[in-house]
């Protein structure tokens, strides 16, 4: 199996949201940079299905400044082969512009799988995926918790909204992978070492032009000031009433 | 002056109710662009309900059928939304942030060869462009953008825009779709426990964390939920979802659902900034911990401090005495 992982770097969940100075971007000082967890599930993944056909190669690719190498080198530590790095100063709000640079590269490359977490923490945009598979003309299933793979065709559970949809793809295919698919491994201190031999190409990224203009980044609305109804269920007529008649929400 | 496309929303034949929030998406866009709201639906039979969509501002609803089209079919769906917003020279396409809408959206806008504002939280139109809010960074800022492409493509997050009735003649037009559903193909949906609504569409959310010390006591909240009379679902921390007490479908959080019901109701949940991030844009949230310090009371707009076995039951009985009389 060649299978080709996409990855992105991302602002840990857990760093202090700092506007920088320009007003419309994350001020990156002191800011914790890791590997978006859901594209831990998709180079996991891609390794089990390695490893279970015995054979083949785990291509890690990500769009994004010099630093992101640091992140590649991560999936690498995890056991990917090699690493493709599409070097931008600063990644484009618009997801298209860099499906486009993703698509560029994995054009004609012969992957029986392209994976993808479902989405980036950072920006929440939920689409790189089908649309690099779109630009590729391959099928595509987005989410994907549960996955069976056999004989060039696979099966696939995605979580909608009161279920799960059961579907059928033939590969070779684009997946983007959701929470529940599998439980990340953690690099070895071998893997974390083999990790710096290994491969890293690094070329421009083929952006274009992006249709979305970042305006400006605000922090959100303070939330009015809550209070303390009170203690235990001695409070729960009042808290009612407050839903009732002040909130207006029952 | 430029059309908008509403892309509606259909399961076994019944239009869904995050539809309404698309065509009032879709409307406020329309009379800012100062054109029509033409809704579309892809199915296999009749839609039922699909005359809401000219209550919410509709001027024409067209039903595409194709045998293929009863569920979601993504290759079959995407071409013919995109055949249609290239057709009818719409200044805007809108999409629900749905499952499903998370799933077509950008299929049909890399299709067009255009962006795709998603899960977006409030629009306006400013000199002809469509400029939008979404969250970013788990809600803990907000992105201001203009769409520089036309169409603009949008997806609402679900639960915020609020369907507005602006009753049009929303005329009615069916026409087949030809060719197959594509090659990614819906089998069906293995559904959750029947009479179950799902945690990101529901009005009310009653979620618990590890405060509800073993997974059995979760009983107590799918009680206080039952009270609501079936417009509540039950929500997880993922603290509990990583212990395996509930499914991870029900998780709210950053690496879970981002829910915005009118309630939010917390119970036994600390209160982590992954949590918060699923949550915070809730209407009102309610949290009851046993700690006052919890960082959960400093986003809720009502705190009940003390023991959640003791509180719990006696807001359900509460609850259910309100919601029967």
């Amino acid at each position: 199996m060649k299978i080709a992982v996409c990855i992105k770097r991302v602002a840990d969940s857990e760093t202090r949201v700092k506007i920088a100075a320009d007003g419309t971007s994350l001020d990156e000082a002191g800011v914790k940079f890791i590997l978006n967890p859901y594209d831990e599930f998709a180079v996991e993944e891609a390794l089990r299905r390695k490893e279970q056909a015995g054979t083949g190669e785990v291509v890690v690719l990500a769009c994004g400044s010099g630093a992101t190498q640091e992140t590649i080198r991560t999936a690498l530590a995890m056991g990917a082969d090699r690493g493709v790095l599409l070097e931008s100063a600063a990644l484009p709000a618009d997801g298209l512009a860099v499906a486009r640079a993703l698509a560029a590269e994995l054009k004609d490359s012969g992957y029986d799988l392209i994976l993808f977490g479902k989405m980036a923490i950072d920006d929440y945009n939920h689409q790189v995926g089908p649309m690099t598979a779109e630009l590729l003309g391959l099928p595509c299933v987005t989410c994907v918790a549960h996955l069976d793979l056999a004989d060039g065709k696979g099966t696939a559970e995605r979580e909608v909204e009161g279920g799960m949809e059961e579907v059928e793809f033939p590969l070779p295919a684009v997946l983007t992978v959701d929470k529940g698919l599998n439980e990340p491994r953690y690099p070895a201190l071998k893997g974390i070492m083999a990790a710096k031999k290994k491969p890293l190409d690094v070329k421009p990224a083929a952006l274009g032009t992006p249709g979305l203009q970042v305006l400006a980044m605000t922090p959100p609305p303070e939330r009015k000031e809550g209070r303390i109804v009170g203690e235990g269920a001695a409070a729960i007529p009042e808290l009612l009433k407050l839903l009732r008649e002040e909130a207006k929400v029952l | 002056m430029s059309h908008v496309l509403a892309v509606l929303e259909q399961r076994d034949g019944t239009l869904r109710k995050v539809s309404h929030e698309v065509v009032t998406g879709a409307r406020r866009l329309a009379d800012a662009l100062g054109g029509e709201v033409h809704a579309l639906v892809c199915t296999a039979g009749p839609v039922a309900g699909v005359d809401a969509a000219s209550r919410f501002g509709a001027d024409k609803v067209t039903t595409v059928t194709n045998d293929a089209f009863g569920p979601y079919a993504p290759e079959g769906y995407a071409r013919v939304a995109a055949e249609r917003a290239k057709g009818g020279g719409y200044g805007a396409v809108v999409f629900a942030a749905s499952a499903q809408g998370k799933d077509l959206a950008p299929r049909v806008a890399a299709k067009l060869g255009v962006p795709l504002a998603g899960d977006i939280t409030d629009l306006s139109v400013d000199g002809g462009a469509v400029v939008v809010t979404r969250p970013v960074y788990a809600g803990k800022a907000l992105l201001k953008v203009k769409v520089t492409a036309t169409p603009a493509v949008v997806s609402l997050r679900p639960n915020v825009f609020t369907p507005v009735e602006r009753p049009k003649s929303g005329a009615a037009e069916t026409v087949a779709a030809s060719g197959d559903g594509g090659r990614v193909v819906v089998k069906g949906i293995k559904a959750a426990a029947a009479g179950t609504i799902d945690v990101a569409e529901a009005p009310i959310v009653v979620s618990g964390g590890r405060g509800l010390k073993e997974p059995g006591n979760f009983r107590l909240l799918e009680e206080l939920a039952q009270a609501f009379g079936g417009r509540a679902a039950v929500g997880a921390s993922r603290a509990v979802v990583d212990e395996g007490w509930r499914p991870h479908g029900d998780q709210v959080g950053q690496t879970g659902k981002t829910v915005s019901p009118s309630l939010y109701i917390a119970v036994g949940i600390s209160g982590a900034v992954q949590h918060l991030a699923g949550m915070r844009t809730a209407k009102v949230i309610v949290a009851i911990n046993k700690d006052k310090d919890a960082p959960i009371f400093k986003v809720a707009d009502y705190g009940v401090v003390g023991d959640l076995f003791e509180i719990v039951p006696v807001l359900t009985s509460e609850v259910r005495r309100l919601t029967s009389a």
